[in-house]
């Protein structure tokens, strides 16, 4: 039983992660059709300025958000220097800027930080707490419940706010909204700075329990689009419901049946859910206009 | 001239530039670079046939790459195997797995046909990482050096021909695939898929072919670039390799020969250049991806040929 908790719980930690990974992604797919492969990125944004910030003295709370606002610009600057430039692109080469973009982040931040490993102070202490046998570091918590605040803020902000509202329409229907008066420029400058901040969030969450380098944001990248495709590309709550999956996939996996192949597990799962279900669990069915 | 058609003028003149290009080269590492090229211009010739012919994206066909690559580390090494029939083997595991797993997965369509593409080519990599017992995991291991009948392959002019030859052989095969009804019915594929269907094409037949074709094009550059280097690491059969072969494609142009070879030499002249600003090489490249995806989307072949006709008339 202890075994299976403390599956349970490294599993929802790294499957938050995921989530928020995929929960930006999106945002960004909903607002642009753009899927964005540099997402992984901001978490490793997210993570390494808090680290140098904090290590340059400035205090772990504000050297947080110093790191959510370096990522918002870094955001708003990808969509407006490279994806808005290059509207009218076909998915794929819309795909390869975005890599473009992720490589391009990866050496600048090879550059501006270095390539060692950084790890953050856990927010409230190192010693575990015993939940139902199992030893659970205090972080996992701050993690989980920062990704449900953050899914409810979100939920909050596209339900009950004009601006989300209009976030909406545009992933609805992207030329109705225009011509319902919504500035659709704005709506995915919104999304791209959005989703920067969510992966930054996520990335100064983690950082005290897996540690963080220049070079995180590939795989990170490539789960949280595994994740976002599981639950149905394009919809919040299935990203969200992918991530956890995909993160308690993973820790069972790894617990149960062989921790080397940790990171197939994902894939394969992935690989299996699209051969028997072609457009994610939660997805609807596209409709082919001919 | 106006006798020959448009694909033996394409052959001649690669055949010309393959051939006199060496007398230009200053010292033996530009042979190996173009040697290189020629190798990374043959996976993206395959992979043209899927993307630019089929219209199917691939983001995991470094996998097969690195199928190829590791069949002839291991096959010599392990099993005793001659090099020669290691690269039929590697082949012909691609060719078996590709139409295998092809199947279902060319069911799918635009990001889910991307990531499931990426999910095998990240399996694979995974597996080749992990099984170091036999691959020598994620440090790579040596491959022994090509021998036919006694005769070794070593040094960089002998693998220039060698790249080269295959180059022309890889796309004299990509041409002439244009004319058959093979190659027509990708063609209606790439253009429209249900307008394929209902004019009698087995679509997921021809989807299933570019994908078996692509992913043996993949496997052989693999096998000739470990033999080339005599060594293979995990790298070679991993995503951003993946990325790097479908870059080539893009830039260079969808569906032509021509176009896969330019969009080949300039990925793999851009890092040799670049190495010179050492730790500003990965921003430097991500900027040019970025900055050329933008300003030439269809590719700099069409992009070239666009402005010379304009010119013209």
């Amino acid at each position: 039983m202890s075994e299976f908790v403390q599956f349970l719980m490294s599993g929802l930690t790294v499957g938050a992660v995921y989530a928020l990974v995929a929960l930006g992604f999106t945002l960004v797919y909903n607002a642009s059709d753009v899927v964005n492969f540099a997402q992984g990125e901001f978490v490793m944004l997210g993570g390494m300025v808090t680290v140098f910030a904090s290590a340059a003295g400035v205090p772990l709370p504000l050297a947080a958000l110093i790191a959510v606002g370096v990522s918002i610009v870094v955001g708003l600057l990808l969509y407006w220097c490279a994806i808005a430039p290059a509207r009218g692109a076909s998915a794929v080469t819309l795909i390869i800027i975005t890599i473009g973009a992720s490589i391009l982040l990866r050496g600048a931040a090879q550059i501006v930080f270095d390539k060692h490993f950084h790890k953050l102070p856990s927010f409230s202490g190192d010693a575990p707490i015993n939940l139902l046998g199992a030893a659970v570091q205090p972080q996992s918590f701050w993690v989980l419940g920062g990704t449900a605040v953050i899914v409810l803020l979100l939920y909050l902000f596209l339900e009950r706010t004009l601006l989300g509202k209009a976030v909406l329409a545009t992933a609805a229907n992207r030329l109705a909204a225009q011509l319902v008066g919504i500035s659709t420029a704005t709506v995915m400058a919104l999304a791209f700075g959005g989703s920067a901040a969510i992966g930054a969030v996520a990335g100064i969450l983690v950082t005290p329990i897996t540690l963080t380098s220049y070079d995180v944001g590939t795989l990170l990248a490539l789960k949280g689009f595994a994740a976002a495709m599981l639950g149905g590309m394009g919809n919040p709550l299935g990203a969200v419901a992918g991530g956890l999956l995909l993160g308690l996939l993973e820790s069972f996996g790894a617990g149960y049946i062989s921790s080397t192949y940790k990171d197939a597990f994902a894939f394969l799962v992935i690989l299996g859910v699209l051969f028997a279900a072609p457009q994610g669990l939660f997805g609807r069915r596209a409709v082919n206009r001919v | 001239m106006r006798s020959l058609s448009r694909r033996s003028k394409t052959l001649i003149a690669l055949a010309v530039v393959i051939a006199v290009l060496p007398l230009t080269f200053p010292s033996s590492y530009y042979l190996r670079v173009a040697a290189l090229v020629w190798v990374s211009a043959f996976a993206a010739i395959g992979l043209n046939i899927l993307m630019g012919k089929a219209g199917q994206v691939s983001l995991g066909h470094a996998g097969f790459f690195g199928i190829g690559a590791y069949a002839v580390a291991i096959g010599p090494t392990h099993l005793g195997l001659p090099s020669v029939a290691a690269i039929f083997i590697g082949t012909l595991l691609s060719a078996l797995l590709a139409y295998l797993v092809g199947r279902p997965i060319l069911r799918l369509k635009g990001h889910y046909l991307a990531i499931a593409t990426l999910g095998l080519g990240v399996l694979i990599a995974l597996v080749i990482t992990t099984e170091s017992r036999w691959t020598g995991g994620p440090d790579g291991m040596p491959v022994a050096k090509l021998t036919v009948f006694g005769w070794r392959a070593s040094g960089s002019d002998v693998w220039y021909w060698l790249t080269g030859t295959m180059l022309l052989a890889g796309a004299w095969v990509a041409l002439n695939l244009d004319d058959t009804p093979t190659g027509r019915a990708f063609r209606a594929l790439h253009d429209s898929e249900v307008a394929a269907r209902v004019a009698g094409v087995d679509v997921n037949r021809f989807k299933l072919q570019a994908f078996v074709i692509a992913a043996v094009y993949a496997s052989l550059a693999g096998s000739a670039l470990a033999l080339m280097n005599g060594f293979v690491n995990p790298d070679q059969a991993g995503f951003l390799h993946s990325v790097e072969l479908v870059t080539m494609v893009v830039l260079g142009g969808l569906g032509s020969v021509v176009s896969s070879i330019v969009g080949a030499a300039v990925l793999i002249m851009l890092p040799q250049m670049l190495t010179v600003f050492q730790e500003y090489e990965n921003f430097l490249l991500g900027l040019i991806i970025i900055v050329s995806m933008i300003f030439m989307r269809e590719g700099i072949v069409p992009m070239a040929w666009k402005l010379m006709t304009r010119r013209r008339a």
